[in-house]
C-alpha cells in the first residue's frame, strides 16, 4: 500500500459560515465575501474582528461571516464603525457597503470617517445600480445606463454625473489606503484580495482610513447574464472607474497592495 | 453634602462621567453646547472617548456603535438635532442596546429659536422614530434632578437594554444653581462587558446586533418582546413628585420647568386660600396615569401647564376620563410662563368651578 499524502489546497475560510447566500446567480458579492474572509483567516484576525453591514443587498452579510457583526442604518455604517472602533480600539472593525449606501445616503458619513483618518477598513461594492430595491439609479450609475428610475438611460443633464469615490476620498489627508480593484476576472480577483489584505494591515498598523472599492456585477438588475455582466464591467465600468492606487500611505512597504499583478 | 454652583449643561455632562459614561458623541447646538464642551475637555483627560461628529445623524450612530461594543455611551442635543437622531434612535430601540440621550429642548417648529420649550413632548415621549417602541423619559425640574436623572438614565438603560432620554429645556441647561455631584463610579471592566456585546467572536459564536426581521411574524414576536419589556417598565419605573396635594381640591399637572414654576404659583394661590397642589410627572414614559386617575377622584378640577400648545394634556385626559374638568395654560415658541400667569389660570379654574357649583 502506497503512502498517500493529502494536501489541502482549497477550503471554506473559517471566517465564512457554511450557509448558502441569498445573492443572485452571477453576483460578485459572494467573491467579495470570500476574499474578505480569506484575508481575515490569513491575518488571524477573525477572533477580534467586528463587521458592520449596510442596507442594500449585503444587508444579510452577518449571516455569512463567522465574526461579530452589527447591522447599520442605511449609509451610517462608517459612523457606527467609528463608535465601535473608538470604544474598542484593539479590535478590527470593517464596513461592507454598496454604492447607494456609501456614495449616496451615506456620503457624509464616509467622507468624514475618511477625513478623520478613522482607523477602520471599508469594503466598497460598486455595481453601478441599486440591487435590493430592484435596479434604480445609483450615484455610480454610468451616463446613459438604463435603470428602473432612468428608463431612457441616465441623462446627465437631469441626474448629473456619477460619483467617483476613490478619487474623492483620496484627496483627504486622513485616508491611508484608497484603491480601486475589479472582480470581473481571475487576475483582477487576485489583485483585489491583495488590496483587501493591505487594507486590513493598514488598520492593524493604525495608519488611518482604508478603503478598497470593488467593481462588481449585478446580472439581475442590469438584465445581462452572468458572463456577459463580467464583460460589461470590463467594457463599461473600467473606462469610467479606472483601477488603481489612489492613495497609499508612505509607511507601506513598496509594492504593498499595488495594482501590479502578482 | 457638598453643594457647588453648577450650570445645568455642565452638570449633566459631569454627572454622566461620574456614572461611568465611556463614550460621548455630539454635535454643537444651542442651548446644550456647554455639555459637549465639557465632554471635550474632560473625557480625554480620563482616557475616555469624546468625538465631535459631523452631524447629529452621525453622532447617534456613533453612540449606537459604541453601545454595541458594550460600553456606556451617550449623546446630547437640542430639538432640531434630536429630530435628526430619530432614525438612529429607532435602530437602537430595534436592536435593544442601551443608550442615553439628553434633549435640551428649544422653541420650534423648524429652526425655531434657542429659547426654552417643551414642544417636543409628543416626539420624545411617544417614540419619535419609526416603529413601535417607547424610550424611558425622565423630566428634571432642578439642576440636582438633572444630575440625578442622568445617572439614573444609565442604570435604567443597562437594566432594560433600552433608550433613556432625559428631557429638559434651555432653562435648566443654562441655569446655575447649587447642586451636589455624585461620586465617581468605576468604569465597566473589559471582562464585565455584557454577553451580547460585539468584541470579536473569540471562542464563542458570533454576536449579531441587528434590527432586521425580514419575516413579519418574527418581527411581530420581537415587537411583543418589546411590549412585554415595556409592561415591566410600566410596572416598576413610574416616578412623580407631589406638592401640597394632601388636602387639595384643585390640582396642577406640569412637568420639568413648567412644574417648577407652577409650584411658585401654587404657593401664592394657597395664600389666597385656594386649596391647590401639584403633581409633577418625573417619568413621562412610563406615565403616572394611575396617580392622576386617583387625583381625579379627589379634586374638582385639573389645570395642565406646559411650555407648548398642549401635548401632555392628552395623557392627563386619558387618566381623568372626563370625570373632572381639565383646563390648560401654555406658552409656546420658547416663551417661559411666569408664576403670575399660572396663578391667574389657577384662580380662573377655581372661580369657574365655584360658579359651576353655585
Amino acid at each position: 500500500m502506497t503512502d498517500l499524502v493529502e494536501t489541502l489546497i482549497y477550503q471554506r475560510p473559517q471566517s465564512l459560515l457554511p450557509i448558502h447566500t441569498h445573492y443572485c446567480p452571477g453576483c460578485t458579492h459572494g467573491i467579495a465575501h470570500r476574499l474578505v474572509a480569506e484575508v481575515l483567516d490569513e491575518l488571524a484576525l477573525r477572533p477580534i474582528t467586528i463587521g458592520v453591514a449596510p442596507v442594500g443587498c449585503a444587508v444579510f452579510a452577518y449571516n455569512y461571516f463567522n465574526v461579530d457583526f452589527a447591522e447599520a442604518a442605511h449609509g451610517r455604517a462608517p459612523a457606527m464603525a467609528t463608535g465601535l472602533k473608538r470604544a474598542s480600539p484593539d479590535r478590527i472593525v470593517f464596513t461592507y457597503q454598496g454604492d447607494g449606501d456609501l456614495a449616496s445616503i451615506g456620503a457624509a458619513e464616509i467622507l468624514h470617517a475618511a477625513g478623520r483618518g478613522e482607523n477602520i477598513t471599508v469594503i466598497f461594492i460598486n455595481n453601478a445600480i441599486y440591487g435590493m430595491t430592484g435596479g434604480q439609479m445609483a450615484p455610480t450609475t454610468l451616463p446613459g445606463q438604463r435603470t428602473t428610475s432612468t428608463p431612457n438611460g441616465r441623462d446627465v443633464e437631469l441626474h448629473g454625473m456619477p460619483l467617483k469615490m476613490c478619487e474623492v476620498l483620496s484627496q483627504l489627508d486622513g485616508s491611508a489606503y484608497i484603491v480601486r480593484r475589479s472582480l470581473h476576472d481571475v487576475p483582477n480577483i487576485r489583485r483585489a484580495k491583495k488590496a483587501i489584505r493591505t487594507a486590513f494591515e493598514v488598520q492593524q498598523k493604525a495608519l488611518g482610513f482604508s478603503m478598497v472599492e470593488l467593481l462588481s456585477s449585478c446580472p439581475t438588475n442590469w438584465g445581462i447574464p452572468p458572463q456577459g455582466a463580467l464583460d460589461w464591467i470590463r467594457e463599461h465600468m473600467l473606462p469610467a472607474f479606472p483601477l488603481g492606487d489612489y492613495r497609499v500611505h508612505p509607511a507601506l512597504a513598496p509594492g504593498d497592495g499595488k495594482s501590479s499583478a502578482d | 453634602m457638598t453643594l457647588e454652583l453648577l450650570e445645568g449643561n455642565v452638570a449633566f455632562a459631569e454627572a454622566a462621567i461620574r456614572a461611568g459614561c465611556q463614550a460621548y458623541f455630539g454635535y454643537p447646538i444651542t442651548p446644550q453646547t456647554e455639555a459637549l464642551e465639557h465632554m471635550a475637555k474632560r473625557m480625554p483627560e480620563l482616557g475616555r472617548v469624546f468625538l465631535q461628529a459631523e452631524s447629529e445623524v452621525a453622532a447617534i450612530n456613533m453612540v449606537y456603535g459604541a453601545a454595541c461594543a458594550g460600553v456606556r455611551a451617550m449623546t446630547s442635543s437640542s430639538s432640531p438635532g434630536v429630530s435628526l437622531m430619530m432614525e438612529g434612535l429607532s435602530y437602537i430601540a430595534g436592536s435593544e442596546v442601551p443608550a442615553v440621550l439628553v434633549d435640551v429642548m428649544r422653541g420650534g417648529p423648524g429652526l425655531g429659536n434657542i429659547a426654552p420649550s417643551q414642544g417636543d413632548y409628543n416626539q420624545i415621549v411617544k417614540g419619535g422614530g419609526h416603529g413601535d417602541y417607547r424610550p424611558i423619559v425622565l423630566a428634571p425640574a432642578t439642576v440636582q434632578e438633572l444630575i440625578d436623572f442622568t445617572c439614573l438614565a444609565f442604570d435604567l438603560a443597562d437594566k432594560y437594554r433600552c433608550i433613556v432620554i432625559v428631557l429638559t429645556d434651555g432653562n435648566l441647561g443654562q441655569m446655575m444653581e447649587p447642586a451636589e455631584m455624585p461620586p465617581m463610579q468605576p468604569l465597566r471592566a473589559i471582562d464585565q462587558l455584557p454577553e451580547w456585546a460585539l468584541s470579536g467572536a473569540d471562542g464563542r459564536k458570533p454576536n449579531i446586533i441587528s434590527s432586521i426581521y425580514i419575516d413579519p411574524n418574527q418581527e411581530e414576536i420581537f415587537n411583543r418582546k418589546l411590549m412585554a419589556k415595556q409592561a415591566v417598565i410600566e410596572a416598576n419605573e413610574i416616578r412623580f413628585r407631589e406638592f401640597m396635594l394632601e388636602d387639595a381640591d384643585l390640582a396642577v399637572v406640569a412637568f420639568g420647568t413648567a412644574g417648577r414654576i407652577a409650584q411658585s404659583a401654587i404657593r401664592a394661590a394657597r395664600e389666597d386660600g385656594i386649596r391647590v397642589g401639584l403633581l409633577r410627572p418625573v417619568s413621562l414614559y412610563p406615565y403616572p396615569y394611575a396617580r392622576i386617575s386617583e387625583l381625579a377622584a379627589q379634586v374638582r378640577g385639573i389645570l395642565v401647564v406646559e411650555m407648548n400648545g398642549g401635548q401632555m394634556i392628552e395623557d392627563v385626559r386619558l387618566a381623568v376620563q372626563g370625570r373632572v374638568p381639565v383646563e390648560f395654560y401654555g406658552r409656546m415658541g420658547g416663551v417661559t410662563p411666569l408664576p403670575d400667569e399660572i396663578l391667574e389660570a389657577i384662580r380662573q379654574l377655581h372661580a369657574g368651578l365655584a360658579a359651576r357649583a353655585g
